[in-house]
């Protein structure tokens, strides 16, 4: 019974500390990086060319602010992400080497065009 | 109203595959049409539920709300894929033979595996939220055209399950001997394309920053974005320009589901052996 319960208690502390850990990293994850802020509007994006910092991660934030969903995509940052109308997501790029990635917004890929550029 | 179509049909084919692979890998298995009737349902249910909660799942954990569902449900299918595998190739041998004493087809009696209907589930979840939104967000974008709407979206999903009916009664002509193998390859090979899938939402959601780079890019030879890029793409976790981290998950996949099965098969092989002498120990 005792050893039951150094054993939870154990546990829950392990568990208390791994929340911590990840908490912790997740607030200097996000204070570290660089932000880049994209906006849909009207099935565009803007802006349609955005400069970020090559050579380190970004976090890149999509505004939806139509009222259809929207899927970002780029296979040269290798990333896919569904944006529902109003939300507002995060995606993180790179870090990439200087250079043009395309993006598009794939359910209005016709308007929905845009270039990250690393530099 | 093709251009509804075809998103609809890039949707839905990686789900609609996995279930033709599912259903061939489980022909013969008794009640299997119910259970992966019961898988597809729970997936469409839960894909309406995610889809209905996308904005608030997505404004969640500062904007990386949907890859944390992602990664759960990728994790999940991944298990449980690489548990299916390592146990049919330690069971599939034992099972054949226990059918063939009996005069009974391979997989008669046998149980459908939880394993892949909780898979399936997971596949048309993941991959039905996605269609389910790309839908309803036209329905309330364009009023005028619901028409128009229904008629892309009905015939985008006939083409995604025309697929899996194709990949399915393909595979059906394999004989019942190989039938085992092939298909255990083949979900083999869709465990390590989650895998690759995982990676690359954990790097997208900013929770690993490890091997980030593209290794090489075959986009000249293979678009990503081309028919037959996106087959092998949801067939086996073709991607132009993989990470390393991709990389690192689909080989480390397939070796531990490989390591796992030959550990396994030693094991019951170790087993065999001693009961097999005792029993010689016993007669004389």
């Amino acid at each position: 019974m005792v050893q039951k319960m150094n054993l939870l208690s154990t546990l829950s502390s392990a568990f208390r500390l791994a929340c911590g850990l990840v908490a912790l990293s997740a607030a200097t994850l996000s204070m570290a990086e660089p932000e880049a802020a994209l906006v849909i509007k009207n099935h565009r994006f803007e802006p349609a060319e955005i400069k970020v910092p090559a050579g380190q991660r970004v976090r890149l934030t999509v505004h939806n602010q139509d009222t259809t969903p929207e899927e970002f995509e780029s296979h040269k940052l290798n990333r896919e992400k569904i944006v529902p109308p109003g939300a507002k997501v995060a995606i993180f790029i790179g870090p990439l080497k200087p250079g043009a990635y395309e993006f598009w917004g794939e359910y209005n890929e016709s308007t929905a065009q845009g270039t990250v550029v690393a530099q | 109203m093709f251009g509804t179509a075809l998103i609809v049909f890039r949707e839905t084919l990686e789900a609609a595959l996995f279930v033709g692979i599912v259903a061939a890998a489980t022909r013969g298995v008794a009640g299997r049409a119910r259970w992966l009737a019961g898988g597809v349902i729970a997936g469409v249910i839960g894909a309406l539920a995610l889809a209905a909660g996308a904005e608030q799942i997505s404004a969640m954990a500062d904007g990386i709300g949907q890859d944390l569902v992602n990664v759960s449900i990728l994790s999940v299918a991944l298990v449980m894929l690489a548990w299916h595998c390592i146990w049919v190739s330690t069971h599939g041998r034992e099972m054949s033979q226990d059918a063939k004493r009996l005069g009974s087809s391979v997989q008669e009696g046998v149980r459908t595996p939880g394993t892949l209907v909780v898979a399936v589930a997971l596949a048309v979840l993941r991959e039905g939220a996605e269609t389910v939104l790309f839908v309803s967000g036209l329905a309330t974008g364009a009023p005028g055209g619901s028409h128009d709407l229904l008629m892309g979206a009905s015939l985008g999903l006939l083409g995604g399950a025309v697929l899996g009916l194709l990949i399915y009664f393909g595979l059906s002509r394999v004989k019942p001997q190989h039938l085992f193998a092939v298909t255990n390859v083949l979900i083999l090979l869709l465990a390590a394309a989650i895998a690759s899938q995982l990676a690359r939402a954990l790097a997208q959601a900013g929770l690993v920053d490890i091997w980030s780079g593209a290794l090489w890019d075959t986009s000249a030879v293979l678009r990503s974005d081309s028919p037959g890029g996106i087959l092998l793409h949801a067939l086996a976790g073709y991607d132009a320009r993989p990470s390393g981290l991709q990389l690192v998950f689909y080989v480390g996949t397939v070796l531990v589901i490989g390591l796992g099965t030959r550990h396994i098969n030693r094991y019951q092989q170790r087993n065999a052996a001693r009961t097999g002498m005792g029993s010689l120990a016993r007669a004389q």
